[in-house]
């Protein structure tokens, strides 16, 4: 069990000491976006009430602060995934812009028509779209690896699905949707084997585990902050280093730049070719604060934690009648989905508000996931570390109620 | 809120008409039909309309949604059967204007008052208004279009 002292913990989340509706916040949409703590608050206040200034350039005191902080943070990440190098940690709004960014960049310029990307039915829309563009955009074709009814992937045709026509494998870490935790280091080995690269979309997987991406051997990882306890609107790109070395930039602007001249530019090495414009320097400041944060509670006892909470929660709310869980594969995170017989999950997610208990409901940016199982919306609880036992009591208790007002 | 306040949203009638939603089917002879959608949360019906001249001599829907869209959609092909254009396009702006919070007199509303509650619940107003936006563009066309109410 757990090894957390949560009341400590919560205490560092200003924003869980909140009544909504009468009722004490219960916080479960945490897969949505999750909470901060105050260590990240203060960083990035701090950041402006100290520290701001742009990076990268000027000689002057506060901009060399904010460039060693902005990079301080970059050396986080690199240590957060267990990244080789800091050059190969590129600084995004967030995942959806790591995913569009290596479809365009990395590749958009090897693909012909009739070529194969091999993404999975389980996949979010940030690593279905982005792919569905560059089809258009070259004439190749997506191809899905298929899922079965306990929200796993089938991998009984996977190896035909790796082609020789395969330029990249796409695939989520961790299902948005469902809380599959995919097997996706054997995933990678299989597709190395025929010279496959892999994206790893871990957005899903990062607040909850610990992430090496050397082990995993992806060629690309990427991940948001605010789902890890970091401001929104930052995330980060890894990349092989030799495979960013020989991408063309994404965007062009200042700080990706070594030289301009009308005649000719030279680029700027690596991380900065990849991050034209000012940054997200107090986000990324932050994301650090995020890192430094959960390392010091140690992510292993944060995951065993949240372990404990998702199978408490399983368990009682299959205990329930009338309720089915959606998604029941062997491995999961942080998530579970429901449906309540007879009451569509729009109904369930304004009568949860009403307790204070706050979760989503909707196709959680999963369509195909939603249509494989024939339901237009799922209500979903997903936990963070913060989250209590008595919590999950809150959600049983809704699910009462809803079937209470229904009956 | 508490628990009186849901019961203000989900009153009898409401959950009456969401366990069997008046006027739902496929209307064959229909000479006006739209579709609408909430890609949100992935409510979609069908409004079907058959005008004889400007009476509205018959109205049904098909779809599926959550209670209040539901409700609101079984409710509406009750208030407006035997309606005129007219009178059917001054109850579109009644209900519209009653799920926005702004001041109607409700007795006209009739049944469709109980609608009401809703407006306590900025996220559902949504919900309670895509059938009456889905008739409003049935009405306006003969051909087969669609509104998003997102």
């Amino acid at each position: 069990m757990s090894e957390l002292d949560l009341s400590a913990i919560r205490k560092d989340f200003p924003i869980l000491h909140q009544q909504v509706n009468g009722h004490p916040l219960v916080y479960l949409d945490n897969a949505a976006s999750s909470q901060k703590p105050n260590q990240v608050i203060d960083a990035v206040s701090d950041y402006y009430r100290q520290d701001n200034a742009n990076v990268h350039r000027g000689v002057h005191r506060l901009s060399q602060r904010a460039t060693d902080s902005y990079e301080g943070a970059r050396d986080k990440v690199r240590g957060f995934l267990n990244a080789q190098s800091d050059k190969e940690i590129i600084f995004v709004r967030g995942a959806t812009e790591a995913v569009n960014l290596v479809a365009q960049s990395f590749v958009r310029p090897q693909l012909q028509a009739g070529d194969e990307i091999l993404i999975s039915h389980m996949e979010h829309h940030a690593n279905i779209v982005p792919w569905q563009i560059l089809c258009e955009q070259t004439g190749a074709k997506l191809n899905v690896i298929p899922m079965t009814m306990a929200g796993e992937l089938d991998l009984s045709t996977f190896d035909e699905l790796l082609t020789s026509k395969t330029k990249i494998m796409a695939i989520g870490h961790v299902s948005n949707a469902l809380g599959t935790i995919n097997p996706i280091k054997e995933m990678i080995a299989k597709a190395h084997a025929k010279n496959i690269p892999v994206l790893v979309d871990g957005a899903q997987a990062v607040p909850h585990m610990i992430v090496d991406v050397q082990d995993l051997d992806c060629d690309f990882y990427v991940f948001s902050g605010h789902k890890m306890f970091a401001p929104t609107g930052i995330g980060a790109l890894y990349g092989k280093q030799a495979l960013l070395e020989a991408m063309p930039p994404w965007q062009g602007g200042g700080d990706m730049i070594l030289s301009v001249s009308f005649a000719h530019t030279q680029y700027n090495e690596l991380p900065y070719k990849f991050e034209a414009g000012t940054p997200n320097i107090s986000g990324a400041i932050g994301l650090g604060a995020a890192i430094d944060y959960m390392n010091g509670l140690g992510i292993a006892n944060l995951a065993a934690h949240e372990h404990a909470l998702l199978v408490a929660a399983t368990e009682k709310v299959s205990a329930l009648s009338g309720v089915r869980i959606i998604g029941t594969a062997a491995q999961k995170a942080s998530v579970l989905s429901f449906m309540i017989e007879g009451v569509h999950p729009h109904d369930v997610g304004t009568i949860f508000d009403q307790q204070g208990v706050a979760i989503r409901t909707g196709h959680h940016c999963a369509q195909p996931v939603m249509q494989f199982f024939g339901i237009p919306a799922t209500a979903r609880a997903s936990f963070a570390f913060y989250n209590t036992f008595e919590e999950i009591d809150a959600l049983v208790g809704g699910i009462k109620k809803v079937q209470e007002l229904f009956a | 809120m508490s628990n009186a306040d849901l019961r203000d949203l989900y009153q009898e009638v409401i959950m009456d008409h969401n366990k069997k939603p008046r006027n739902f089917r496929e209307m064959t002879d229909a000479n006006h039909l739209a579709h609408g959608n909430n890609p949100l949360c992935g409510d979609a019906l069908v409004v079907f309309l058959k005008l004889n001249g400007d009476v509205i001599e018959d109205v049904s829907f098909q779809g599926s949604g959550c209670a209040i869209s539901v409700s609101s959609a079984s409710m509406m092909t009750e208030a407006l059967k035997g309606k005129t254009l007219a009178e059917a396009e001054t109850l579109y702006q009644l209900v519209h204007k009653q799920m926005t919070g702004e001041e109607i007199d409700s007795s006209s509303l009739g049944k469709l008052a109980v609608l009401s509650g809703v407006k306590e619940f900025p996220a559902r107003v949504k919900c309670a208004t895509l059938s009456w936006h889905t008739l409003h563009a049935a009405m306006d066309s003969e051909h087969d279009i669609s509104v998003s109410t997102e």
